[in-house]
């Protein structure tokens, strides 16, 4: 039954060094404000998953909280790259990053059986590829009825997934509106669940068919407003192209990359105090 | 006839290529503004499907990212990332993938993973996103980048997403449900599969470009097909589509999209 906190606590109960965690959101509700936490809490040795590691495991990932990272496509959307991540993988800066790297519809479709109780997924797939020559977890599998091959790949099953939602009830039921990417599935295949929100309200009103996440497949939801930025939450904030645009040149340097985690991340209390720090700085 | 640009002629002529029926799977940047050009001119009716999972979407400005807001909010519904991936693309639903690439080699096969030795790399490049299931599984593939010796190159680092493999029967040898690449659409030409051994050759020229420019800017020996046309110019109702839609993006975003 999913306890409703505050995000520093959810971050230090729920989330220990050595995890394997997905923090999933594809462009839209990227929890952002969680992976701030794990910087300020110091976690190492994390496993990231995450179909577009995006400027969320950038910042993990230069801030040395990765020791591995899962992940379909990664770069700066509508930017170029995520110097961080290349920088981990072509330099080992600041440590060095295990890379373990699939196609979207191949985690995507391991999320499906992460959350089905499944071993492995199946799909029609890399025929072709030289994805499996360079990773040995992909592999094939013969259909029983037709002789097909088939790729086979595990099945994503995180000790913690963390997602961003718009908002939940006061026991903690969440509704997601918008662009769901695999979030419900990612977290219905996790040990433990945490879901930030923009508002706690009195009744969630969700519509017929909407998705809900009940509270009772949940870990712990907190109530962080702004949370997904520079991501956006559809119906709340839009995304922030300029902070993508901006991240570029911050990112490129290790000198400037830490620099700006140490003003705005370590250098504040928690996520608000961060958005007042960044809102100062605009002016 | 007013003048344009060799970007504003690779869009315009990538956008032609989709027909008002196709159920389009679009890739972020360049293919997405295409399709989007298509569907604010000739082809009003073509059903655009984004991996984020906005299906028919309709967005009057082009996404940045491939989950823009502004593609849930125009699409006739959206669905989990999976669902696309399973039911509509796997399920054998979609008649086109249209595709950016780093690299493309003669047989329409895709890099978009790393420039050098994998373990060891000279450039690491975003990886496979959704590519390598679209190149296998939609009825057919276009690819649209810039043309340059460094991206048409004779020997991929690394194939992320199959075209025609090493050519002729390979691609139905892997087993691989979709017809693969059926054009590649450059800044100064297109090319098209050959019979036979499926290696790409210019089929078409854009007004004003050399045989020597394409040959300069191709890293393998380009050949040319026996009948080669002149790619029509970008008609003025067509550039004028194409730059109301850039500067709604630009005016939106405060960037220009899809120009990565």
């Amino acid at each position: 039954m999913a306890e409703i906190l505050s995000l520093g606590e959810a971050v230090s109960r729920f989330i220990h060094d050595g995890d394997s965690i997905a923090l999933e959101g594809f462009t839209h509700l990227i929890p952002t404000a969680a992976a701030h936490e794990l910087i300020r809490q110091g976690r190492r040795d994390l496993t990231l998953i995450r179909m577009t590691p995006d400027l969320v495991y950038d910042l993990l990932i230069g801030a040395g909280c990765a020791k591995k990272l899962v992940f379909s496509w990664g770069g700066n959307p509508g930017v170029g790259s995520l110097h961080r991540l290349r920088d981990a993988v072509e330099k080992g800066w600041p440590q060095p990053l295990e890379i373990e790297e699939h196609s979207h519809a191949d985690m995507a479709n391991a999320y499906v059986a992460g959350a089905s109780g499944l071993p492995f997924a199946v799909l029609r797939a890399y025929a072709g590829s030289d994805l499996p020559k360079v990773n040995p977890l992909i592999k094939s599998v013969t259909c029983p009825f037709t002789g097909e091959q088939l790729a086979a790949v595990p099945s994503v099953r995180p000790d913690v997934t963390v997602i961003h939602a718009q908002k939940a009830d006061r026991k903690g039921n969440v509704l997601i509106q918008g662009i769901l990417g695999v979030q419900k599935e990612a977290a219905l295949a996790a040990q433990r669940c945490i879901v930030t929100v923009e508002e706690i309200v009195d009744e969630l009103n969700a519509p017929m068919n909407a998705c809900v996440l009940p509270n009772w497949a949940l870990t712990a939801v907190c109530l962080v407003p702004g949370g997904a930025h520079p991501s956006y939450a559809h119906g709340y904030y839009e995304r922030d192209n300029r902070f993508y645009q901006a991240w570029d040149p911050i990112a490129r340097d290790r000198e400037s990359f830490n620099a700006w985690i140490d003003t705005y991340i370590r250098g504040t209390a928690d996520f608000a105090a961060y958005q007042a720090k960044l809102q100062e700085a605009k002016q | 006839m007013s003048a344009y640009s060799t970007n504003e002629m690779m869009t315009v002529a990538a956008a032609r290529r989709l027909g008002n029926s196709d159920v389009t799977f679009v890739g972020i940047g360049l293919p997405s503004k295409a399709a989007n050009l298509a569907r604010l001119t000739h082809a009003p009716d073509v059903t655009l499907i984004y991996e984020s999972g906005p299906i028919g979407a309709k967005p009057s400005v082009l996404p940045l990212s491939i989950g823009d807001g502004e593609l849930a909010e125009t699409a006739d519904t959206v669905v989990p990332t999976g669902e696309i991936f399973r039911y509509w693309l796997q399920g054998g639903r979609i008649d086109v993938g249209f595709l950016g690439a780093a690299q493309v080699d003669k047989y329409g096969n895709i890099n978009t993973t790393v420039i050098g030795d994998y373990h060891n790399p000279k450039v690491r490049l975003p990886g496979a996103g959704g590519a390598p299931e679209i190149a296998g599984s939609a009825k057919r593939v276009f690819i649209i980048l810039k043309q340059g010796h460094r991206t048409f190159v004779d020997k991929l680092a690394f194939i992320t997403s199959v075209g025609h493999g090493e050519g002729g029967e390979h691609r139905q040898q892997l087993g691989l449900p979709g017809a693969g690449p059926v054009a590649i659409i450059t800044d100064l030409c297109i090319m098209e599969p050959e019979a036979g051994t499926k290696e790409f050759v210019v089929t078409s020229i854009h007004p004003g470009v050399s045989r020597e420019q394409i040959i300069a800017a191709t890293g393998w020996p380009i050949r040319f097909a026996e009948q080669v046309a002149e790619t029509q110019a970008p008609q003025k109702h067509e550039l004028e589509a194409l730059r109301a839609l850039e500067a709604r993006t630009a005016a939106a975003h405060g960037q220009a999209g899809g120009e990565e």
